[in-house]
């Protein structure tokens, strides 16, 4: 197979010297370099969950000796173990980050186990020991970042009410939305969050319509956990109310109502994954971090953001980057239905594996999770 | 329209006297079936070509990377094959109603159903011996899909409904039934972030072909195609759902029972999709949930109409689609083309193909005229 497509190449170098793929196909420093390639499950311009992923393989471009090659729009279906193996046998890719978290089973991991000498780093936290040891899976609290952002919401608003737009009721996003929650209830113990549940991570109209109706009931800050932010920052926005952004920063769509946002850090993650390989050090399985450890990060603050909510937001996220840490989902927790989740007492840390299973609202957030 | 063609095209190749005719009179008609869509895709081939150069990008590189994607290699080879095998079967469940001049484009919502019952099938017999299993699967997936089109072609034949708009708005119902079922009842409690059946089992999955990876759908696939294309043309079935296709008066008037052969042949179309379902599941996921509506049902309905109805012409044109998708990746990932060129050049093939379908016995040399 090698032999063919070396001989290909150069039967396109004969017959179209000058072309850009032939100038590709002539660099002789193939072994030298390493191939990484990236794979999106949408536009690698979203503005959200696949342009955090993009802007990670940007940074690895800027490292010497790294190519990176990328598909997006890519399905959570066999056509994403074809794109991989696309990528490892046209391409020669030795790294691959498939990046939406449908692709984890049953596709990376059949992969993986097909081609074991190979490495596959995962985004969603699935890993387990029963998986084979050339695949991991990554993943960041970024309800800590979502913590930040509902104290700097819960200061701006007037209204004392919070809108949240989300995509399903799984415990990824309820652990957002009570992040949020609970870091408004710092700024402002009234305050409450609305909850609208779209039904899917891209679901552009029905965003539109729940920033709208949410806006409607009198919401005056939003923020929302969907693939692509871009429907909620821009609705909002036009109708004068204030974001708090998601996956990356969106104040270039909306510069005036832009308070912070919970942002992935993917540039300083990837950077590091790959000096560790090239280290010989191999990556743990299974990764997972906070802000302290620079997976996730806040956008800087708006120009509508007072003093008094910066201050507050600095003090906590300083505890977050501490040694001690902070644990945002304390004892005597009730849910909004008035059932203690967590009994007074217990803190669950961030790596408590209990709060991977959330299935429930905080109180405060006015929604029902089915 | 198409169905009138391949009806007049038949009836030119039966009355033609075999003794006396040339053999441009005799294989005129099939000829032209291989050098209008041939002419029209390399003609849309040609339009893409130029609309990449605007890109400022090598139309040559685009047709060496494109083969070399799609047929170049024999894992390019299998990657094609790959996409095209459920392409086959959704194209079946529009091209086998065009037949009676109907227009289902709801091959998604059969598929859906398919797969949710093959996937329940094997849930309900788990412990019994794979073989069982299996066959239990296509049963019901055939079943599942069955019913759900003959649904729509029953409100046509009884209600008056427009077939095309309710199979089209049948895919919706059929999503919100799985997506109700995954994320209830049918929910693997284990399945947090990413809502999915309990999986079918490693033993009951069907695999694939001995030597290749790709799957048994494509093997379905062709089968089910041929079975088609002899029910159609070489049965008195066939026949008799070919002359209501043409005239459902005058098939009335010559007794034909018109109810019975919308209902058996929608059932037999949406069989086709829910086998495709059953394939998914059987063969790539291994359970069911969100990722099984990758739109294969609508690029089924695309494949139908460039093969122009005809159950033999989906093959081909399944695999050249199948090629179209395989190679897009590497478009991406060499020339830096964004992912929705390949839509382009899939709307310019359709576009081309529908414009040739003027052409049709209307080129001189072929009707064997001196």
């Amino acid at each position: 197979m090698d032999f063919g497509r070396i001989s290909r190449r150069h039967l396109l170098q004969g017959g179209a010297a000058l072309t850009l793929g032939a100038a590709a196909g002539a660099r002789p420093a193939f072994a030298a370099e390493t191939t990484i390639g990236f794979i999106y499950v949408g536009s690698r311009d979203d503005y959200g969950y696949n342009q955090a992923h993009a802007q990670g393989a940007a940074a690895l471009k800027k490292i010497p000796g790294v190519k990176v090659v990328e598909e997006e729009k890519v399905p959570e279906t066999d056509a994403v173990e074809k794109t991989i193996e696309s990528m490892i046998n046209l391409d020669g890719a030795s790294l691959l980050f498939p990046t939406s978290f449908g692709y984890y089973n049953p596709h990376i991991v059949k992969m993986a186990a097909k081609y074991p000498k190979l490495h596959f780093e995962h985004c969603g936290g699935l890993w387990t020991d029963k998986d084979p040891k050339n695949a991991g899976s990554y993943f960041g609290y970024i309800d800590e970042a979502q913590y930040i952002s509902g104290i700097v919401a819960g200061y701006t608003s007037k209204t004392g009410k919070l809108g949240f737009v989300a995509a399903k009721p799984i415990p990824q996003v309820l652990r957002n939305i009570n992040a949020f929650a609970l870091g408004a209830k710092l700024a402002n113990p009234k305050a409450t969050t609305q909850v609208i549940f779209t039904g899917d991570w891209s679901m552009p109209v029905k965003e539109a319509e729940a920033t709208n109706s949410l806006i409607d009931q009198g919401v005056d800050v939003l923020t929302c956990h969907v693939d692509g932010p871009k429907t909620m920052v821009e609705n909002a926005a036009r109708r004068g109310a204030m974001v708090c952004g998601y996956h990356v920063d969106q104040s270039p769509l909306a510069p005036k109502a832009y308070l912070t946002g919970a942002e992935w850090n993917w540039e300083a993650l990837y950077p590091k994954f790959v000096k560790m390989i090239a280290a010989g050090e191999s990556i743990p399985n299974f990764y997972r971090g906070g802000l302290k450890e620079e997976i996730v990060k806040t956008s800087p603050y708006g120009e509508a953001v007072s003093a008094e909510a910066r201050k507050h937001a600095d003090e906590i996220k300083a505890k977050f980057l501490s040694a001690e840490g902070y644990a945002i989902f304390k004892g005597g927790l009730v849910d909004n239905k008035g059932k203690t989740v967590i009994a007074a007492g217990t803190d669950r840390g961030q790596k408590d594996p209990e709060l991977e299973k959330m299935d429930y609202l905080v109180e405060g957030v006015i929604g029902a999770t089915s | 329209m198409t169905s009138e063609a391949a009806d007049s095209a038949e009836a030119v190749g039966a009355i033609a006297p075999a003794a006396d005719a040339g053999f441009l009179q005799r294989y005129g008609g099939a000829i032209e079936y291989v050098l209008i869509p041939g002419a029209a895709v390399a003609g849309a081939l040609a339009v893409f070509g130029i609309f990449v150069m605007l890109f400022g990008k090598n139309p040559l590189d685009l047709y060496f990377y494109m083969y070399y994607g799609a047929f170049g290699t024999w894992f390019s080879w299998q990657n094609t094959l790959t996409r095209a095998a459920p392409l086959i079967l959704t194209a079946l469940c529009t091209a086998l109603p065009a037949q009676l001049g109907m227009v289902i484009i709801g091959g998604e919502g059969a598929l859906l159903i398919g797969a949710l019952s093959a996937t329940s099938a094997a849930l309900l017999l788990q412990g019994m011996p794979p073989f069982v299993v299996q066959i239990a699967m296509v049963i019901a997936g055939v079943i599942g899909g069955g019913l759900w089109i003959t649904l729509a072609g029953a409100l046509r034949q009884y209600r008056g409904v427009n077939e095309t708009i309710s199979s089209l708005l049948l895919v919706y119902i059929a999503l919100a039934i799985l997506n109700h079922l995954v994320e209830g009842m049918m929910r693997d409690p284990a399945s947090l972030n990413k809502p999915s059946t309990r999986e079918i089992g490693a033993a009951n999955m069907i695999g694939s072909i001995p030597g290749t990876d790709v799957h048994w759908g494509l093997v379905f696939g062709l089968i089910a195609a041929v079975a088609a294309y002899i029910l159609i043309y070489h049965t008195v079935f066939g026949f008799a759902a070919r002359v209501a296709g043409g005239n459902i008066r005058a098939a009335r008037i010559v007794g034909l029972g018109v109810s019975k052969l919308i209902l058996t042949i929608c059932f037999l179309a949406g069989g086709a999709a829910g086998l495709a379902g059953m394939v998914e599941v059987a063969a790539v996921q291994g359970r069911t949930n969100a990722n099984l509506a990758a739109g294969y049902g609508f690029t089924g309905i695309l494949v139908a109409f460039l093969a122009r109805q005809n159950p033999l012409a989906i093959i081909p044109v399944a695999i050249l689609l199948g090629g179209i998708s395989a190679s897009g990746g590497l478009l991406q990932r060499r020339l830096g083309l964004p992912d929705a060129s390949v839509l382009v050049l899939q709307g310019i093939i359709f576009v081309f193909v529908l414009a040739s379908d003027a052409l049709y016995g209307r080129i001189g040399f072929l009707k064997g005229k001196s």
